[in-house]
């Protein structure tokens, strides 16, 4: 997974609570075997109109937010289905932070696997923050991980928590699945005991 | 020990290692695979030369995608078609057990895994599904994945989590005639709000829920996510035990009295904390329909169309607004009034036997109405095969309905089941989502007996007013 340090940009406003996992990606972009590609695919409904052609209201479709690196959105970001196809488009598209009152648990787990930041702030800061992104392409956001602070476009620090192993794993690029794998002792152990304990966790078959 | 809750209990039972940060690596003990979310997973193994560590704890199934007219027929799509080409040489590449389309087992991920006897009590299940949350009304610690964590817990039976925060929705006395555990389910998250699970495992706990029948705890548990919920559960109890002696993948001789005994002591103990209690009287639960685009905008059927002015914050206020324009709806319209297109019964929400009976209960001797259209959906081979012995499937296609293959079908529409911009459909599945059922389609969510009222009248319909449930 990709390494986020640092990351400065601008960012797009996306003021709507309850924004779900089939608006961020819709389900004609899941028959995919790929993790690729995605981020044509991101936000369809609200970013194409039905001919295909691009509804300039959109925010990712202004001249200004094009290239985004931030979201900005209401609460309850990514709520919905657990698909991973959401992560991945945003990522895709280049979006690498999002910021918003909450996120739904999955999506946050997802988000973080691909190597983007997700920041919970409190709603009147998230408000402040989306009114100052409404400025386009002059309001640069910036975020530093290792103190966990994301500074506005007039200089204010917001600082936000952050679990330290998602913290260590998103600063190093770390692959999950090689840390755990180091653990194999641990984990054959823990399987011997739970199959003398308990023989009836084998599925009978 | 202190005092536990039964989400405490399962997961103390199930830590294998701990950072320390708290975040914790956790045996999983069932996992479920569909093709949707699983092929770059498979890909993520093969790339980085990895195995599968204990291939006999997955079980893969094909649902999402799958066209649910003749089988026999192949499939149109070629993207689908790819998909589930895909699950099949994966499974048999990596040597786990698949139920492929024309496999009568074959059927919803979430709708199979009980059916089979595969979910059990006190054991951790995952999915790369977000409704995973079902197989908790089992009392089995159950929650929806992304994909990167399929492939983790492919390579290595564990995941990484943090333990979440213990919830308990307490539902007190007993459900009114007519009222069935969807009608529970989405009053709890009207109540809660669609964020109001955030960061929980909810308990369910009360009479109403003892008196739920396993398929309602089900679809109780089902929607546990639609309240932002990491998962839902139910302790398990005689009924429980009951729904799985017997079953293929359930224990069996001493295995299944070892098990049985474990699984009396799964449930909280007295004192037990709660960081967040939530508590509903059953007998103010009506029936309920949804209005807007969000579980959690839900009503009873007695209500009328909310004015977004009367919602607290801005918020709220400019997502009722946006959600009345997306489905076509006034404020003040009475509930009972609004004509609907299209009637789907199904989804691991609603798409079992006692499901499929509470619609034929409604529209027995009776013919749905002329501007609806209608399919029914069964979970599974199994269920299908059921409600064609019971009599179910003569009973429902005499009223009108389309008797149809299992799978997903219409609750997200990968396959050609669909609603056109504007439809309007009285829905049994669990999404209202703007464009869930098909781009521009409207969802109205509720209880299988509520579904098969609206299809008779045609417009969505007080059950309670129909039959004397
Ligand atoms: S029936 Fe609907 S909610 Fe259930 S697994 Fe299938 S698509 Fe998901």
């Amino acid at each position: 997974m990709k390494a986020l340090k640092e990351l400065t940009g601008v960012a797009a406003p996306l003021p709507m609570m309850n924004v779900d996992t089939d608006m961020i990606i819709p389900k004609q972009y899941l028959k995919t075997i790929s993790r690729d590609g995605l981020g044509k695919g991101l936000f369809h409904a609200m970013r194409y109109h039905d001919d295909g052609t691009d509804n300039p209201d959109f925010v990712l479709n202004r001249e200004a937010y094009k290239n985004a690196s931030f979201l900005i959105a209401g609460d309850n970001f990514g709520c919905g289905s657990s698909r991973e196809h959401a992560a991945w488009a945003l990522e895709d598209f280049g979006i690498r932070c999002v910021i918003a009152s909450s996120f739904s648990d999955i999506f946050y787990n997802n988000a973080f696997k691909n190597g983007m930041l997700l920041i919970k702030l409190p709603q009147d800061a998230v408000d402040t923050l989306t009114a100052q992104a409404e400025y386009g392409s002059n309001a640069k956001f910036s975020v530093d991980l290792e103190s966990q602070i994301l500074t506005a476009p007039d200089g204010t620090e917001h600082k936000f928590e952050l679990d330290e192993f998602k913290k260590h794993c998103l600063l190093n690029g770390l692959d999950e699945i090689a840390l755990t794998l180091e653990k194999e002792n641990t984990i054959a152990s823990f399987e011997k005991s739970s199959t003398q304990n308990h023989s009836w966790l084998t599925p009978a078959n | 020990m202190s005092a536990r809750t039964l989400y405490d209990k399962i997961w103390d039972a199930h830590v294998v290692s701990t950072e320390p940060d708290g975040t914790c690596l956790i045996y999983i003990d069932r996992h479920l695979v569909h093709e949707v979310t699983s092929a770059q997973a498979f890909s993520g193994l093969r790339h980085n030369n990895r195995q599968i560590r204990r291939p006999e704890l997955t079980l893969a199934v094909v649902d999402h995608n799958i066209p649910t007219s003749d089988r026999s027929q192949g499939i149109d799509d070629p993207e689908s078609k790819l998909q589930i080409d895909t699950l099949r040489s994966n499974t048999a590449e990596f040597g786990v057990e698949y139920f492929d389309a024309t496999d009568v087992r074959q059927g919803i991920v979430h709708i199979i895994g009980p059916e089979q006897g595969f979910t059990l009590p006190g054991t951790t299940v995952v999915c790369g599904d977000s409704h995973t949350a079902t197989h908790g009304a089992f009392g089995a610690l159950a929650h929806g994945i992304g994909t990167s964590e399929v492939e983790h817990v492919l390579a290595s039976q564990t995941l990484l989590q943090t333990k979440s925060k213990n919830m308990q929705v307490l539902i007190k006395g007993k459900l009114q005639k007519g009222v069935t555990a969807k009608d529970l389910t989405l009053a709890i998250i009207a109540k809660t709000g669609t964020a109001g699970g955030t960061g929980h495992v909810i308990e369910y706990c009360g009479e109403a829920i003892s008196d739920l029948s396993m398929e309602g705890r089900m679809t109780l548990c089902n929607m546990a996510i639609e309240g932002g919920a990491r998962a839902g559960l139910v302790a398990p109890d005689e009924k429980t035990f009951a729904y799985l002696k017997g079953r293929p993948k359930a224990p069996k001789g001493a295995d299944w009295d070892a098990a049985v005994e474990y699984w009396k002591t799964l449930k909280s103990d007295e004192g037990a904390h709660y960081d967040q209690i939530v508590i509903l009287e059953a007998k103010d639960i009506a029936p309920v329909v949804t209005w807007g685009t969000s579980p959690e905008d839900a009503l009873p059927i007695t209500g009328s169309v909310p004015d977004p002015q009367s919602f607290e914050d801005e918020h709220k206020q400019a997502a009722a607004k946006r959600s009345l324009e997306y489905m076509g709806l006034t404020a003040g319209t009475s509930l009972d009034e609004i004509e609907i297109d299209k009637v789907f019964i199904g989804s691991c929400t609603n798409g079992r036997i006692e499901d499929l009976r509470a619609v034929a209960k409604v529209v027995e001797g009776k013919k749905i109405a002329d501007r609806v259209s209608a399919m029914v959906v069964p979970g599974s081979g199994l269920v299908k095969k059921q409600a064609e012995e019971e009599g179910i499937a003569d009973i429902l296609i005499a009223a009108g309905f389309d008797w149809r293959e299992p799978g997903c079908s219409m609750c997200l529409g990968m396959n050609p089941d669909r609603l056109k911009p504007q439809e309007r459909c009285a829905s049994t599945s669990n999404r209202n989502f703007e464009g869930r059922q098909g781009h521009g389609g409207r969802t109205h969510l509720m209880s299988p007996a509520m579904a098969a009222a609206a299809a008779v009248t045609g417009k969505l319909t007080d059950v309670r007013t129909m039959v004397d449930s």
